[in-house]
């Protein structure tokens, strides 16, 4: 591909060419999410006939939308994925960063044993643990709770990789001089190498929020109550018992979950990438 | 074997003026350097010559052929790249056979499987690899062939890179900066090299860098550019012995050259920093101008006032067979770097009064605006010289 | 668990007044006071994260080796040792090879396309300098958005009678099927599904590649003659993204062969077991029908496979690492 040379510019037509095949890729790529908004504000009347608008001729947005949100707890749905999404970040982190400090930074016996477990941990599938993780989940009695929504994933052999792996190119000097300026080990992780691997804090955040707000298989292991599902579950839910092939307020619910992802990936399109392509050394 | 002509370029990145004006032309057969610090324009100018950019105003011809608007493949040049561009995915005599069979062989022959099959294939493809290898040999790179560019020293890439501009005996050889990924050793094991190849060779090379060093030991002739422009074309001597501008005075020579400023008395007597010295100039009386010394230029006086400049010792850096002396002068704020040889003053400590002084010759005289003041035979002073070319 | 203690260097020593004076030779040098000082701190740093990696990954893993191996239920107080009985009960369930099979061939249709959707609008964005941003946001967003929510959108999109792709083919006087309830047109569906959701990516990993190769490659090209599209595309692209394109095949099979939420919302696996992949059967026979042997021996074939891909991934990738 020609690139940044002056002489590698694309020439009009190539360049219209280029402009259409990605137009036209891109709107094939857009019309499961253009159908969803078109139905989220449809009648059923118009979702049932058989002629193809997207805009409707009646309005009928208002009513599906309140009809999700009254119908279906989708504030409910919705809170509890954030409650989620935080809790596991947060403890994610709090775990992750000690650990991640000691492999990168510290020499002790057993540091290849520690970093082998993290790696054992990154390889596996999280879906292969369900059974274990249920079955652990239903002695400590906390099955159809928040804590069996969290507790698998309160630390992530991927995030301790991806900060061990940051930590590591900080200077060794600059621990150093922390150290003789007084800080503790623990004071070190927190206020010289979590801020100094700020990018990659951030990347990660987003690659777990991400998984865990999308994330259906294990709260529909976890959790049987309505009050506690998070939105994927929650919609199909919705789906399942209210909505039926009531689309509207279905496509409304739908719209609304996806929407806060959606908005946060437009607004930080570069963090966004990164921290969904460095969740590809998670193999 | 080519010359070049380059032309009144002119070339911008939106609004920053990149190369104003550069006119220049290399004779067929010449080593020329284009030397100056980085962000100067000399890369610049090197890849315009290639057609891997094109000029925005100007014209260069490469030989008896005006190549503007012509892509890289139709100039007949070839190019040594900083990184040296080679391709990792290939063996070193792929990388060396990749111009030949661009050139030679045709779209159809060179399909992956199919191309084989074609007439001629077969007999362009041994000769492509008998030529790689005579190239490869004369090198020292025979046995490498079947290397991969990852599996090599740095040194073997560079060679590997040269081999690939030489294999297709180009008219012009481009080199951007083909040494400053190798170490201080092996840097001037490759400098003779190159310059054992540019002998044996004959044809033109256009040289970027920013190592004086490299410009001055391998040139037939270096341009000195700077901030998109060129200052001075000549030999290395001239350049650092007769330099036509303050810049250029400047930028060549380690140390620095020390730059003073006086004003011009009658009879060729210059008032600076209190004393007063002789120079080779006998331009109106009263003219402000800028002295230009260099370091080694300077003795030891007996005594100061006409002819010598008297300061106190400030600092005595030892090198061994010289010492270089930092002296305060009266009324100027940064000092003057005097190098002497060792065995000429022994007795030298810090805050002792010196006098050196320097022969009229070896005073290099600026007008204010930075522009060289030469004597000429004829009509005493000349009031400017413009931007010349000389030798060759 | 509450946060690590702080630690300091000298942290391992008692406190100064109940120190003893014992003959030097019996003190642990400075040196080795200082390395058990490092040592303590690094574990007790370490220590929860263990703690969790032990309990949440590591001893999982080995408790569904453990049950796939013996007739342990679900609740069941007493086990057995049976050996390989579960494996053998799996395979030869119909059911199951039918998920293996589909599995292998939903995996074996989405990574090719994927890929080559994925470079091809990579190479697309790249060739040009505007609206990058723009087209890659759009290319990326269904890997974002919750595949629960769009999984119901493409369900209203193939409804047999009021979606728009029948109602489309319809018009143009295609023949039309009920896309989702039919077993020739379920399994491919979701593979188009799974590529739709993919492509954007493979997409962002190759346009990162793209990135990585120097331009001085294709400057040198452009200097021995390689200079038109396609001859800079053999000599300098394809070849220049090999290792990552080897990356990019693992990753999305892996992500490939954990697709579940669409099959879940849309087929059930079926019709039959038309559309069933490795997951949902784990899923099915683990916590619909509480089949514990049966579910973790699923588990571990499934695990195997996905280990099988990381070996082959290391494997290849340490080899192309001479390449640069």
């Amino acid at each position: 591909m020609s690139r940044a040379t002056s002489i590698g510019r694309l020439s009009p037509p190539v360049a219209i060419l280029r402009h259409a095949a990605l137009l036209a890729t891109g709107a094939l790529i857009l019309v499961p999410f253009v159908w969803m908004v078109s139905l989220s504000i449809k009648p059923p009347g118009e979702i049932f006939s058989t002629s193809f608008f997207l805009w409707p001729k009646q309005f009928y947005g208002v009513e599906n939308y309140t009809r999700a949100l009254t119908d279906a707890p989708l504030p409910r749905y919705m809170g509890n994925g954030l409650i989620v999404c935080a809790v596991i970040l947060a403890l994610q982190i709090l775990f992750c960063a000690p650990c991640a400090y000691a492999l990168a930074k510290l020499r002790f016996p057993g540091r290849d044993l520690l970093f082998g477990v993290v790696l054992i941990g990154l390889l596996l599938p999280h879906q292969v643990l369900s059974l274990p993780l249920f079955i652990l989940g239903y002695h400590l009695g906390i099955l159809n709770t928040y804590a069996a929504l969290i507790f698998p994933y309160v630390v992530s052999p991927f995030g301790i990789f991806l900060f061990r792996q940051c930590f590591k190119t900080i200077p060794n000097d600059v621990v150093h001089a922390a150290r003789l300026d007084g800080l503790s080990e623990l004071a070190i992780v927190w206020k010289i190498m979590v801020p100094m691997a700020l990018p990659a804090v951030i990347a990660f955040a987003i690659f777990s929020v991400v998984g865990h707000w999308n994330d259906l298989f294990w709260p529909l292991i976890a959790v049987r109550d309505q009050s506690l599902m998070p939105p994927p579950l929650g919609i199909m839910s919705f789906k399942n018992e209210e909505a039926g092939n009531d689309y509207g307020p279905l496509m409304a619910a739908s719209t609304l979950v996806v929407l806060p992802l959606v908005i946060a990936f437009l607004a930080a399109q570069k963090w966004f990438v990164e921290g969904m392509t460095g969740g590809a050394v998670k193999q | 074997m080519a010359s070049v002509s380059i032309e009144s370029i002119n070339k911008n990145y939106g609004q920053m003026s990149v190369l104003r004006g550069v006119s220049l032309s290399v004779a067929d057969g010449e080593f020329l350097t284009l030397l100056g610090p980085s962000g100067c324009g000399k890369s610049t100018l090197l890849r315009i010559l290639a057609g891997l950019e094109m000029q925005d105003a100007g014209s260069i011809s490469i030989g008896e052929q005006v190549v503007d608007g012509l892509r890289p493949k139709r100039r007949d040049v070839a190019m040594v790249f900083q990184s040296y561009a080679l391709y990792p995915h290939m063996t070193v005599a792929s990388n060396m056979a990749l111009p030949l069979r661009m050139r030679r062989f045709s779209a159809f022959q060179r399909l992956p499987v199919l191309g084989r099959l074609l007439p001629g294939t077969a007999r362009i493809a041994s000769e492509i690899d008998m030529e790689v290898t005579r190239t490869a040999n004369a090198l020292g790179i025979g046995h490498l062939l079947a290397r991969k560019p990852g599996q090599l020293s740095g040194g073997q890439r560079q060679r590997v890179a040269v081999g690939r501009a030489m294999v297709r005996h180009p008219a012009v050889f481009l080199m951007d900066e083909p040494l400053s990924n190798l170490d201080a050793k092996l840097r001037v094991q490759m400098r003779t090299e190159i310059k054992e190849l540019h002998q044996r060779l004959g044809v033109t090379f256009v040289y970027v860098t920013h190592d004086q060093a490299e410009a001055m030991t391998l040139s037939d002739r270096v341009a000195v550019m700077l901030d998109g422009e060129l200052l001075q074309v000549a030999p290395p001597q001239d350049i650092y012995a007769d330099p036509d501008d303050r810049r250029v005075a400047e930028f060549i020579g380690s140390p620095k050259i020390n730059m003073l400023d006086g004003v011009l008395r009658e009879h060729g007597l210059l008032d600076v920093a209190g004393s007063a010295l002789r120079v080779d100039a006998d331009a109106l009386a009263g003219t402000h101008l800028t002295l230009a010394i260099r370091p080694e230029a300077f003795h030891l006086a007996h005594q100061g006032g006409q002819g010598a400049l008297t300061g106190s010792v400030r600092m005595i850096e030892h090198m061994g067979s010289d010492l270089f002396v930092h002296l305060d002068l009266a009324g100027i704020n940064h000092p003057l770097l005097a190098r002497l040889l060792a065995e000429r003053a022994p007795h030298i400590a810090p805050g002792q009064t010196l006098h050196v002084g320097v022969r009229p010759d070896r005073v290099l005289l600026f007008t204010r605006d930075g522009r060289r003041l030469r004597r000429q035979a004829e009509s005493g002073y000349a009031s400017v010289t413009p931007i010349r070319e000389t030798g060759r | 668990m509450s946060a690590p203690v702080a630690l300091s260097g000298s942290s391992g020593e008692p406190p100064a007044t109940t120190r003893v004076r014992i003959p030097a030779s019996r003190t642990a040098t400075p040196g080795q006071r200082q390395a058990f000082a490092e040592a303590l701190a690094a574990w007790t740093l370490a220590g929860p994260a263990l703690f969790f990696l032990l309990a949440l990954y590591l001893l999982p893993v080995i408790a569904v080796v453990l049950i796939a191996l013996t007739d342990w239920q679900l609740g069941g107080r007493s086990l057995t040792f049976v050996g390989l009985t579960n494996f053998r009960e799996v395979f030869a369930d119909e059911g199951f090879r039918a998920s293996l099979l589909n599995t292998i061939v939903y995996v074996l249709v989405v990574v090719p396309s994927t890929l080559m959707l994925g470079l091809l609008i990579a190479l697309l964005i790249e060739s040009g300098r505007s609206c990058r941003a723009f087209y890659r946001a759009i290319h990326f967003l269904p890997f974002m958005a919750t595949l629960t929510a769009m999984a119901i959108a493409w369900e209203t999109l193939l409804h047999p009678t009021i979606g728009p792709v029948n109602q489309a083919l319809a018009a143009i006087g295609l023949p039309t099927a009920n896309w989702l309830r039919d077993e020739s047109t379920a399994l491919p569906v979701l593979a188009i599904i799974g590529v739709w959701q993919n492509l954007g990516y493979a997409m962002v990993l190759y346009l990162a590649g793209l990135k990585g190769i120097p331009q001085d490659l294709y400057d040198a090209a452009d200097v021995d003659g390689a200079d038109l599209w396609l001859d800079r595309l053999r000599t300098v692209t394809l070849p220049m993204l090999g290792p990552i394109s080897m990356f990019v095949v693992i990753v999305v099979a892996l992500r490939a062969l954990e697709s579940f939420d669409a099959v879940k919302l849309l087929t059930q696996g079926g019709p039959g077991h038309a559309s069933e992949v490795l997951l949902y059967t784990l899923y099915r026979e683990s916590f619909e029908y509480l089949r514990t042997g049966y579910g973790a021996a699923v588990a571990v074939v499934f695990l195997a496979i996905v280990l099988t891909l990381t070996v082959i991934q290391v494997r290849v990738l340490d080899r192309k690492v001479h390449y640069q």
